[in-house]
């Protein structure tokens, strides 16, 4: 059973669905004993980090999944819960993550060159960094996923596990032990997407 | 690097595709679910949805085949048609949309844009305008195309991302049916004038239409059509594949 943490931050249907087309069962919650009798869990989100990082402190969400973290199940973060994952963001401001994952959030504009857009939105090509990590493993490198997203993870190197080429190389994806996140959305990443979830649903707890 | 995208885009009334062919492998291409799987197989980028019911049951229709549609379909899916007020953003974005597509909507209330992008995010707003030239002048029109606001093109598209828009789709009525290429000029007056991305829609006849887009308009990011899709003149998989053939960075 994979819960998907509900804290009233976008859109989960397609997330849901997709599941259901690898024939995962799932469960959207706010639960606290709900994530503890997970075998996995997801942190979606889009939007804001502030916004986002506010509802994760105000509902004890943070805590309860930095708790499952500690006890080594596999989580994965996706597109702003990705984001979340890190020590901090500078997104309008300084505001604090949950600090799974060494590194963070900076904007874009800070590295591409001038004449990309923003947001980073389309098909991109994964460049995977170091070994091929688990969530990968039905992957080849060069397989295209769909972004959105004008921050990205910086000075996270040992956590990255793939890159994507927008002017500079952006974090595409990062992992730290059985956390992990993607700065892409697998769940509107076509066949590509849904061998992610699939691996990430095999990783050892 | 970034691929441009090609978007086929579904006129739906009443639940039913509104126009097209058999393809190989679709039993019924009046079914949105049907014929939406034939294009995510074929290499779609991206998925348009155009609600063109005029009734409140049509409406409901049209979610849930939305809904079939986003369990099924796992690509971004944009949906456009009677978007008037953040309600109507709320209504098909809980039936799997991603991005929503506003026209005439905008025009009679700008502040829509501004609304919905702050409570979903620039990236889920996408104006849509029909611009058509008079007497030398881009003008806006609305109500599908009858209606000239009197508005200038340019200034309105960047009026609407400055509220929010995070996409533009510009269809030109001057080359939209006319299958002789897309508009090429006016595409080029709005890359110029935003920075967030344009998708090219209205004049599309064949392949080579999307070559010359992309090598004239470097700028531009994704390419529209709807009726050389739905008759089987393109095959997206020949048009992906010569795409990259001239050089077009796509997703094959």
């Amino acid at each position: 059973m994979v819960a998907i943490v509900d804290y009233g931050v976008g859109n989960l249907f397609s997330l849901k669905s997709s599941f259901e087309m690898i024939g995962v069962e799932t469960v959207v919650t706010s639960d606290e004993g709900v994530l503890d009798a997970a075998d996995r869990i997801i942190l979606p989100g889009v939007g804001a980090f502030e916004d986002a990082a506010k509802k994760l402190r105000e509902t004890g969400l943070g805590d309860a999944v930095k708790k499952q973290a500690a006890k080594g199940k596999p989580i994965m973060g996706i597109c702003l819960g990705m984001q979340l994952l890190f020590d901090k963001s500078f997104e309008y401001g300084e505001h604090e993550g949950l600090g799974l994952i060494k590194g963070e959030i900076r904007p874009i504009a800070d590295v591409i060159t001038k004449d990309l857009k923003i947001p980073h939105i389309g098909w991109n090509a994964l460049r995977f960094s170091g070994e091929k990590h688990k969530i990968f493993k039905y992957l080849n490198e060069g397989d295209f996923v769909y972004f959105v997203h004008s921050y990205y993870a910086a000075d996270c190197d040992e956590a990255v596990i793939a890159t994507a080429e927008y002017g500079a190389e952006l974090t595409a994806a990062a992992a730290q032990g059985n956390v992990c996140g993607c700065q892409f959305h697998p769940e509107k990443s076509g066949d590509v997407g849904l061998k992610i979830l699939k691996a990430f649903c095999e990783m050892e707890a | 690097m970034i691929t441009k995208r090609i978007i086929p885009c579904l006129d739906v009334r009443n639940g039913r595709v509104v126009k097209g062919v058999n393809f190989e492998g679709v039993s019924d291409v009046s079914s949105p679910v049907e014929l939406a799987k034939h294009y995510s197989d074929s290499g779609a980028d991206e998925l348009v949805f155009y609600d063109i019911t005029a009734s409140v049951e049509g409406r409901a229709l049209f979610t849930d085949i939305l809904k079939e549609v986003a369990r099924t379909i796992f690509i971004p899916l944009t949906v456009g048609g009677g978007i008037n007020a953040v309600e109507d953003f709320d209504r098909v974005l809980k039936c799997g949309a991603d991005k929503v597509s506003v026209n005439s909507g905008a025009i009679r209330n700008p502040e829509l844009i501004y609304e919905a992008a702050k409570r979903y995010g620039d990236q889920c707003v996408v104006i849509s305008a029909d611009v058509k030239r008079v007497d030398g002048v881009f003008r806006v029109f609305a109500k599908g195309g009858r209606e000239n606001t009197g508005m200038e093109a340019v200034q309105w598209i960047k009026r609407c991302v400055d509220m929010g828009a995070g996409e533009v789709v510009l269809n030109s009525i001057d080359t939209d049916g006319v299958k002789q290429g897309f508009d090429l000029e006016m595409l080029d007056a709005v890359c110029n004038a935003v920075s967030v991305p344009v998708i090219a829609s209205g004049g599309a006849g064949g392949i080579r239409d999307f070559v010359e887009l992309f090598d004239k308009i470097p700028k531009v990011d994704a390419g529209l059509a709807a009726s050389i899709f739905h008759f089987g003149e393109v095959e997206i998989k020949d048009l992906k594949t010569a795409l990259r053939q001239n050089g077009v960075p796509v997703r094959l």
